[in-house]
């Protein structure tokens, strides 16, 4: 396994209490293979990423187990911990018109990483920076190099930005919401281009995401995430034919179709949780459509049903 | 940016010649005169000081003369009250005593302004950030009428280390006190911009990135947040080195130093026009100046801003 993720739990201290973002995850992603987590803002997709990372916030305290390669990463001293950022785990981030720097040439911001890590000269890391622009479709690289981020699109800022999350072969890359701020057609070109990166370079992505249109293309496997708790995970295909949670199946139905005559759009009625007052039991049941009394008040343990893993007091056999 | 710059400049000279003939036409719209005394002065001696100092002349005709000698000479007349001594004299002499405790003051503000906000920023909400946000708003609030004597009660006169006063061509004891007295305030307000913007830069996606990439944090801080963080401080950076290089009135009455800030208040209580004239546009042409280069490093640092 390369990336195995065990009761992960995330937690921020807070004037208006602590927020537990993330709650007891587990997940597993082998070497090469693409995961997808999904959920709407504020499950916990992100700081999931962050806490693998070690990029939270500086009141925020991740507790549990996150191993890569069988190394324990939390805990780690922030030395140690910036020998595994971008040498074996990189991460993209959704708007990639902030997350380059505006005052940095692009080719300098590449070429740290590799003077860094790798201990390559200047020219060396240059050259190599312009190779890994070209193996992103960045045409006439080279001089590309010299540019400032403004002077890019923001589609050529993502290619940009997995470029550089690229450039010391990392076997895992975190892309969270890669696409979310860029255009449809864009869109479907990044995603193409990290299915054509993960078969090149052999690099396992974790995807995160709210768009299950992407996750259905690209993802062997996906987490459903509400309320910083696993709702459901197991293989993408198993879960969008079948989805056995309420909260899948109001997700997949909230995706709007052309192959049928629609009016409304579907949706989950009420709100996101509050994270500083979660219910006791299942986060959820205040908008399930299938609650009963226990819900809210016993969590309901993950359990294999179907070739899947679900939290849910429901009967399977009922959800639909 | 060399047309750039050229262009600044281009835009800064007519912005000087309408400083000096501004002031000029409001030292002329202001009421009172250089020679008058209680007891009053007879007709005639009147008309020879003015005959003596071309004030008998039409206005259009002596403010022509007046820009002709400041723009072509850099002459600036002679005082009306200090009598043999020309406006040049006052300011060749009162202006390199402020340009030097005035850059020491900038420095100082600086250094231990920028360290302090850099520092509050880096440890946000540690006791390190709150020690630095109560000395600068300590220092902000105290200001220098009451800093200086303060600062005189302590160490002149209880524990005798440093002079009250005088100058001696600027040794370094005499620079001292004057020099803290001047700074504190410039020090709070750069560390407090320092600090806000430094913590705005802090939290930018860049910066996370940064991270991502396992780059050490000093490197983060002096690699990737420096730069943004410090154009906020940069535009105050400007008008405030005018003001410290100019110096302070109370600083020069109060130590003593015989800066020129003490001849800018001395000339506009006693009517001196010519003195308030050659101050001002000194002043004036310094800001357009530091304005020019404060705008010339944004350039520099900002790659967005076109030129």
């Amino acid at each position: 396994m390369l990336l195995e993720v065990d009761d992960l739990a995330v937690a921020f201290r807070t004037a208006d209490g602590t927020v537990n973002a993330v709650n007891g995850l587990s997940l597993r992603l082998e070497a090469g293979g693409t995961l997808a987590i999904v959920g709407e803002s504020g499950s916990g997709k992100s700081q999931t990423a962050f806490a693998i990372m070690g990029l939270l916030a500086r009141n925020g305290e991740a507790t549990g187990s996150v191993r890569l390669d069988g190394k324990e990463l939390l805990g780690l001293s922030p030395r140690e911990l910036n020998k595994v950022r971008a040498a074996q785990a990189a991460m993209i981030f959704q708007d990639p018109m902030t997350s380059l720097n505006p005052y940095l040439r692009v080719g300098d911001q590449m070429a740290e990483v590799l003077t860094l890590h790798k201990g390559m000269s200047r020219r060396e890391a240059m050259t190599e920076s312009a190779a890994m622009l070209d193996a992103v479709r960045i045409p006439d690289a080279a001089s590309r190099l010299r540019m400032y981020p403004h002077e890019f699109s923001g589609g050529m800022r993502q290619r940009i930005m997995i470029a550089m999350a690229l450039l010391c072969r990392p076997r895992l890359l975190i892309a969270d919401e890669p696409t979310t701020a860029l255009d449809v057609t864009v869109q479907a070109q990044i995603m193409e281009l990290l299915s054509e990166i993960r078969a090149e370079f052999g690099t396992a992505i974790v995807l995160i995401t709210h768009d299950l249109g992407i996750v259905a293309d690209t993802c062997e496997r996906t987490v459903v995430m509400y309320g910083g708790r696993v709702m459901e995970q197991g293989a993408t295909e198993t879960l969008f034919e079948r989805p056995s949670h309420p909260y899948t199946l109001g997700l997949l139905k909230a995706v709007p179709r052309l192959d049928i005559d629609q009016d409304e759009l579907e949706t989950i009625p009420g709100d996101p949780p509050d994270m500083s007052r979660l219910p006791k039991g299942c986060p959820f049941t205040p908008r399930c459509g299938f609650a009963m009394e226990r819900c809210g008040r016993i969590q309901p343990p993950l359990t294999e049903w179907s070739g899947r893993l679900r939290a849910c007091h429901a009967d399977p056999e009922v959800v639909r | 940016m060399y047309s750039f710059i050229a262009r600044r400049i281009a835009i800064a000279i007519p912005t000087i010649l309408l400083l000096i003939v501004f002031s000029f036409l409001l030292m002329e719209a202001a009421p009172g005169s250089p020679f008058a005394t209680e007891r009053g002065v007879p007709p005639e001696v009147l008309a020879n000081l003015e005959k003596k100092y071309g004030l008998d002349r039409p206005l259009i005709e002596r403010m022509g003369i007046y820009v002709w000698n400041v723009v072509t000479q850099f002459d600036f007349g002679p005082s009306f009250k200090f009598k043999d001594r020309t406006v040049n004299d006052l300011i060749a002499q009162g202006f390199p005593v402020t340009l030097t405790y005035g850059i020491w003051s900038f420095v100082v503000a600086v250094a231990v302004g920028g360290t302090l906000g850099v520092l509050a920023a880096i440890y946000h909400n540690s006791w390190l950030d709150y020690l630095a946000v109560g000395i600068s708003i300590g220092a902000q609030v105290l200001p220098n009428f009451v800093m200086a004597p303060i600062l005189v009660l302590i160490f002149t006169l209880w524990l005798g280390w440093l002079p009250g006063g005088g100058w001696r061509g600027g040794q370094w004891e005499y620079l001292i006190l004057p020099v803290i007295a001047l700074s504190t305030s410039y020090m709070a307000s750069i560390a407090r911009i320092t600090r806000s913007s430094m913590l705005e830069v802090l939290n930018a996606g860049f910066i996370r990135t940064a991270r991502a990439k396992g780059l050490p944090m000093r490197r983060v801080i002096l690699r990737h947040a420096m730069k943004p963080a410090l154009l906020p401080v940069i535009s105050y950076l400007g008008p405030a080195f005018v003001g410290m290089i100019t110096g302070s009135v109370l600083i020069d009455v109060f130590f003593s130093t015989g800066g020129i800030g003490q001849f800018f208040v001395n000339s506009a209580l006693s009517r001196d026009y010519s003195v308030i004239m050659g101050i001002t546009i000194l002043i004036g042409t310094l800001t357009v100046t530091f304005n020019l280069v404060v705008d010339i490093l944004y350039a520099w640092i900002d790659p967005k801003i076109r030129y």
